[in-house]
């Protein structure tokens, strides 16, 4: 480690880790509930347990990004963190909430929970992923703030690369986003399109500029190739990321009561989403190969060639399956399978 | 080109432009391939329907349109073959002649979308209309890009910023704008003319 000051992600990837294993555990759950009807019953219904699978997924991946924001930042800015202490502090708070909302879902009906929290004050719980209570959402929203702040002035008083910005860009990107969570609208076109304006956007959009930056930053590490060339190659990538993913969001806009068009434009630029994860691809394979050092840390080298590799073939090959209307009719229009968005 | 390139550049090819540029392109004539695919299938299947409100295009417009963007990448090419020739001044005339182009293509274009909104062309008009304003508004929308790309060449052309030594930046920046020619030329005659 350059700087003391990115210890403080030490915390947030142990954090991270732990919450991984705990989607893992549920998604086991549901999927023996599968095969055993009754399994855990009545204790923890499926609903709940995919409740509790998907909102740890999001709750390990923030936990992920910011520790990794925490590890990066100093470094690409050549300066220690604007504020060690604000970090661990925020992480604390972060993960008591978060473990809070969990055991909510747990042990207080849903139903309750919304009740007990203010939902009735405004109304944001029931809606996929957004499922947490009112006080744990303003909670996401000032941890959002105070670690962007952080990481801003830490950005704004060192070294200002290509690389902090973009990621920059992702994480308040994220934090922006997030706000359309609170605006839970009547008619029910309307609320899909605010719900997707968080969830679509966040996956295919900022998040994508997060990973594009940490994989900029972990290959100029392993590889000791130009900082220039690296560069050049992540302007290109999220070129095409905000290109394809942010009109790519037209895919959920088929069967919600968008006009048609939406059905040729939704097609045609999510069919280009794997394109971005392509590029990495290519991007790191290239830069590996190009190498001027055998870095030691294997593992990171490993990452960068295959956090690429799995995304194309996961988000990309897999989502591109039924991404095009006249196949999405069938998996998502009619519902005959269950539906997963992506 | 040759009369600057080393003995060993003339023995292999040289890549006119970035990798990554190119790359890019690519992805961007996948992106038009695609809708020009959709484009094709679709009007297969509603051929009268195509036919009949492809009468409603000012073909006349399109035509200037495809006389101003290849003038414009006529004029691209003597910028660059003028950086070659260390003649950074005269090639930054070239360059703002062709972005005189550009802009005058934006021009015919933005005239004859306000003809169009008038008479009432929207999205949901027609399958049609939908193919002709989603396919000729995403290239304008290319044309615009192109534009600033080569604003920021003719601004480094007039620095002397472009040498023989150093010409990786117009080229890329050359190529882009030739890309954004050619989809115009599959699109023109795809959408206005063939019948």
């Amino acid at each position: 480690m350059q700087y003391q000051s990115q210890a403080v992600a030490k915390p947030y990837f142990i954090a991270a880790i732990g919450l991984f294993i705990g989607q893992i555990v549920f998604g086991l759950i549901m999927g023996l509930q599968y095969v055993i009807g009754d399994f855990l019953f009545p204790l923890i219904p499926f609903n709940v347990a995919r409740m509790v699978h998907t909102n740890l997924l999001i709750v390990w991946l923030l936990f992920g990004f910011m520790g990794a924001a925490y590890y990066m930042v100093p470094e690409e800015s050549e300066t220690e963190l604007f504020s060690p202490k604000l970090a661990l502090a925020l992480f604390w708070i972060f993960l008591v909430a978060g473990a809070l909302t969990i055991v909510g879902y747990l042990f207080v009906p849903y139903a309750t929970l919304a009740q007990m929290t203010g939902n009735d004050i405004l109304a944001t719980m029931g809606r996929e992923f957004l499922e947490q209570p009112l006080p744990t959402k303003l909670g996401i929203v000032v941890v959002a703030l105070a670690f962007l702040f952080n990481i801003t002035m830490t950005v704004l008083k060192g070294r200002k690369t290509s690389i902090s910005m973009v990621l920059l860009l992702g994480l308040w990107g994220l934090a922006v986003f997030f706000l359309f969570s609170f605006y839970n609208p009547h008619d029910l076109v309307k609320d899909k399109y605010y719900w997707w304006w968080v969830v679509h956007l966040w996956v295919e959009g900022v998040w994508e500029l997060i990973l594009g930056a940490l994989l900029a930053f972990v290959l100029i590490k392993v590889t000791g190739v130009d900082r220039e060339v690296i560069e050049k190659w992540l302007y290109v990538i999220i070129t095409l990321t905000l290109v394809t993913g942010i009109i790519g969001t037209g895919h959920h806009y088929y069967w919600i009561g968008a006009p048609e068009y939406w059905q040729w434009w939704g097609s045609v630029f999510s069919a280009l989403e794997p394109i971005p994860f392509f590029a990495m691809t290519v991007f790191a394979f290239n830069m590996v190969n190009r190498r001027r050092r055998e870095h030691p840390n294997k593992a990171a080298v490993l990452w960068a060639l295959g956090t690429g590799v799995m995304a194309f073939l996961g988000a990309g090959v897999w989502g591109f399956l039924h991404t095009l209307a006249p196949v999405n009719y069938y998996t998502h229009g009619s519902q005959i399978t269950s539906t997963a968005p992506t | 080109m040759s009369s600057n390139a080393s003995s060993t550049a003339a023995s292999e090819p040289r890549l006119a432009g970035d990798l990554a540029i190119w790359i890019f392109i690519l992805a961007e004539l996948g992106a038009f391939a695609a809708f020009f695919g959709a484009y094709a299938f679709t009007r297969a299947n509603h051929l009268a329907d195509f036919n009949a409100a492809q009468l409603g295009l000012n073909r006349d417009a399109g035509a200037l349109n495809t006389i101003l963007l290849l003038t414009a990448s006529g004029l691209v090419v003597r910028a660059v073959q003028g950086a070659l020739a260390n003649e950074g001044p005269r090639a930054a005339r070239w360059m703002l002649a062709a972005i005189a182009c550009g802009l005058g293509f934006l021009f015919v274009k933005g005239a004859e979308y306000s003809a169009a909104f008038d008479a009432g062309v929207s999205l949901s008009s027609s399958t049609f209309h939908m193919f002709y304003l989603s396919l000729t508004f995403f290239h304008f929308m290319h044309v615009i890009l192109g534009l600033v790309i080569l604003a920021v060449l003719w601004h480094g052309l007039r620095r002397g910023h472009y040498r023989p030594d150093n010409m990786n930046g117009l080229e890329s920046g050359a190529a882009y704008w030739h890309m954004v020619d050619l989809v115009w030329l599959i699109l023109f005659p795809l959408v206005y003319v063939i019948h």
